[in-house]
């Protein structure tokens, strides 16, 4: 019998460990939804140079502004747009016509993009631009290729000359102590106003907003769920005595 | 207190209900762990029904609206996130604690006589359970929503005849549609979960006329004190309630802990293409059914023709309703049958686990091979069961219960 049992253990546990398959090789991050900085600074990157083509319109300003710590009135003076009240859901004003002119597919909703990709496809993705003669804004991805978006963020990042190498180890040279090659884009062919450690900087808190934004319940049920695990532990200490009380007088 | 009891009894038997059932209902003194997966589905279905009720005041179930009140519910609604999760949680735990009860039910010979239309009750339970399943996990209204439901429905078109037909009746629809949303919501709320209420309740009914069974298979009303209480019953209340407390609170304990802090499971209790709107224009690369289809999934797809595909599939869950007939050993627990009983139930559930996990990834030539074999494994466990448990040498059954 317990053979048995190890062998359905196994074989249960041996289910999460199907490969996913991914395409190409990615940097892996960790996210910190806590560090409200960074979400303020990737919200802030967010509406600046994402919000013109992108909504997230399941979420509301003013649970966003009251979760990432800003001021109701630095909200509404800098980011809502067009009239919007503070209640409101981020939507935009692109209609999905002009979209599909010039993007040839409109931009999707952001709201959920971390959840449906995951924080390492975004962050890939964003570091992954190159420049394309071929194609029609003049970049292409490595994470996403043949996308239809340009390549937003150049000001910041600049134009990579060939497509980055994404997912790598660096690679050390052994007598200079040197790191000769990482992952990232290695030949610049415009130069843009970050460092290349700047701009994944400023991309970490781009992917960290977006995975808060996927899921804004995430802290509050972590604090949550811990105090009902340690109610359910006390709860199994007089479980388990009142339970041996009464069967003393069986057997 | 007292005279308020009183004056209800005389009006409705409410002590006599309590006692039959609870507090001189004799149930067997040497159940085990395995014991405690019955219980533990009552209370998943009691939380389906309640987390259910106060999501459906939020929802929206039209093909326009679902997926954004899904997301409402996740951010404007109090609490909203947490019903959620401990209703699709729910769902997963419900699979898992069912698999877990039949399971020991098969291992223990709880199916046998005097206990067939408990198991068929049970039986019964499973299958309402695959359909209430099945037609909730499309309200979210996401990809992964839509094109399991196109899946589905579209195996019924591979019956001869009426196939086409069928599967249209079934959508109301040409495809499935904000119609198919509708209709599929309306049995999900009112008329699955009442089906399964009355179901539980026979089940309860039959199991509590013939009484419990026990890790040794042993008829505990064979052994009588001059009372008529069996010598090796105690009373369900209050030593197996206070016991069921301590199983519920360590179920509780993993249960909150990927409710609170892994409700996506990694992609096994919420898939990821679910955090896209449904699109009927857009298929994705990968279509898999939630886990708890994938054995029967991995089934229908080793089989190369598509109505021998779904005979296959259906006679997987339906020849578990015949099970009591096929079992012919002289002895219930699988402690006293022999060699090939437990060979052959090893071979079930190594079957059973490896079939779902074939269901969930892409098939390959080499995973459809597999799939074959260990589907040929599983209709093995069944259809050499009148011979294997009759032919082997089984062990003497104690006269009373042991440990």
């Amino acid at each position: 019998m317990k053979n048995l049992l190890i062998v359905i253990f196994l074989s249960v546990f041996s289910l999460g460990v199907q490969g996913a398959g991914s395409a190409h090789p990615m940097d892996h991050i960790d996210m910190d939804i806590r560090d409200k900085e960074s979400l303020q600074k990737g919200f802030a990157l967010f509406s600046n140079y994402c919000f013109a083509c992108h909504s997230l319109k399941y979420a509301r300003y003013e649970r966003t502004a009251d979760d990432l710590g800003i001021p109701h009135n630095i909200m509404e003076e800098n980011i809502l747009s067009g009239g919007a009240k503070i209640g409101q859901l981020m939507t935009n004003s692109m209609s999905t016509d002009q979209a599909k002119a010039w993007f040839g597919s409109s931009p999707p909703d952001l709201t959920l993009s971390a959840r449906l990709r995951g924080p390492d496809w975004l962050y890939n993705y964003l570091r992954g631009f190159y420049a394309d003669a071929k194609r029609p804004y003049g970049v292409n991805n490595v994470i996403f290729k043949d996308v239809g978006m340009p390549h937003v963020l150049a000001g910041l990042q600049g134009v990579c000359a060939e497509a980055p190498s994404l997912g790598v180890e660096p690679v050390v040279d052994p007598l200079s102590g040197n790191i000769i090659k990482s992952s990232g884009c290695s030949d610049y062919l415009t130069e843009g106003s970050l460092s290349p450690a700047e701009y994944d900087e400023a991309i970490y808190d781009l992917v960290n907003f977006l995975t808060y934004v996927g899921e804004p319940s995430r802290v509050e049920s972590e604090e949550i769920g811990r105090s009902v695990l340690i109610f359910l532990l006390f709860l199994f200490i007089f479980a388990y005595f009142l339970n041996k009380e009464y069967w003393r007088d069986i057997h | 207190m007292q005279k308020l009891i009183k004056w209800v009894d005389d009006r409705l038997p409410i002590v006599d209900a309590f006692e039959n059932h609870m507090s001189k209902y004799y149930a067997p003194k040497n159940f085990n762990v395995w014991y405690i997966f019955g219980v533990l589905s009552m209370l998943v279905l009691v939380n389906q029904l309640l987390t259910g009720i106060w999501l459906t005041m939020s929802y929206n179930p039209t093909s326009e609206g679902a997926f954004a009140s899904v997301e409402y519910i996740m951010r404007d609604v109090e609490y909203g996130w947490l019903l959620r999760y401990l209703h699709s949680t729910g769902a997963s735990a419900f699979f898992l604690v069912i698999y877990l009860h039949m399971f020991r039910g098969i291992m223990y010979g709880s199916y046998q006589k005097p206990r067939e239309l408990i198991w068929i009750f049970g039986m019964t339970i499973y299958l309402v359970l695959m359909a209430e399943g099945f037609m909730g996990y499309l309200l979210p209204w996401g990809q992964m929503s839509y094109w399991g439901a196109q899946v589905i429905v579209n195996l019924f078109g591979a019956i001869p005849y009426i196939g086409d037909d069928l599967s249209l009746w079934i959508r109301g629809d040409y495809l499935i549609s904000g119609v198919t949303l509708n209709r599929f919501f309306a049995l999900h709320v009112v008329a699955l979960p009442i089906v399964i209420l009355a179901l539980v309740v026979l089940h309860i009914l039959a199991l509590h006329t013939v009484g419990s069974n026990n890790p040794d298979g042993i008829e505990i009303k064979q052994n009588k004190d001059e009372n008529g209480i069996p010598l090796d019953g105690i009373p369900f209340h209050p030593y197996y309630s206070v016991h069921d407390i301590v199983g519920i609170v360590v179920f509780l304990f993993v249960f909150c802990g990927v409710v609170f802090f892994f409700p996506e499971m990694g992609g096994y209790f919420l898939e990821k293409p679910n955090f896209e709107p449904a699109n009927p224009l857009k298929t994705p690369d990968h279509i898999a059914p939630v886990w708890y289809f994938t054995p029967f999934y991995a089934m229908l797809r080793a089989i190369p023709d598509a109505f021998l595909g779904v005979v296959v599939m259906g006679g997987a869950i339906a020849i578990l309703f015949v099970l009591p007939w096929l079992d012919r050993s002289p002895v219930k627990s699988i402690r006293y049958k022999g060699m090939f009983s437990k060979i052959a139930l090893l071979l079930l559930i190594v079957s059973f686990v490896i079939l779902g996990y074939l269901g969930v990834v892409v098939a390959t030539p080499e995973r459809t091979l597999l799939a074959r074999i260990l589907t040929a494994v599983y209709f093995g466990f069944f259809i050499l069961m009148p011979w294997y448990s009759k032919i082997e040498k089984t062990k003497p059954v104690p006269k009373r219960v042991t440990g």
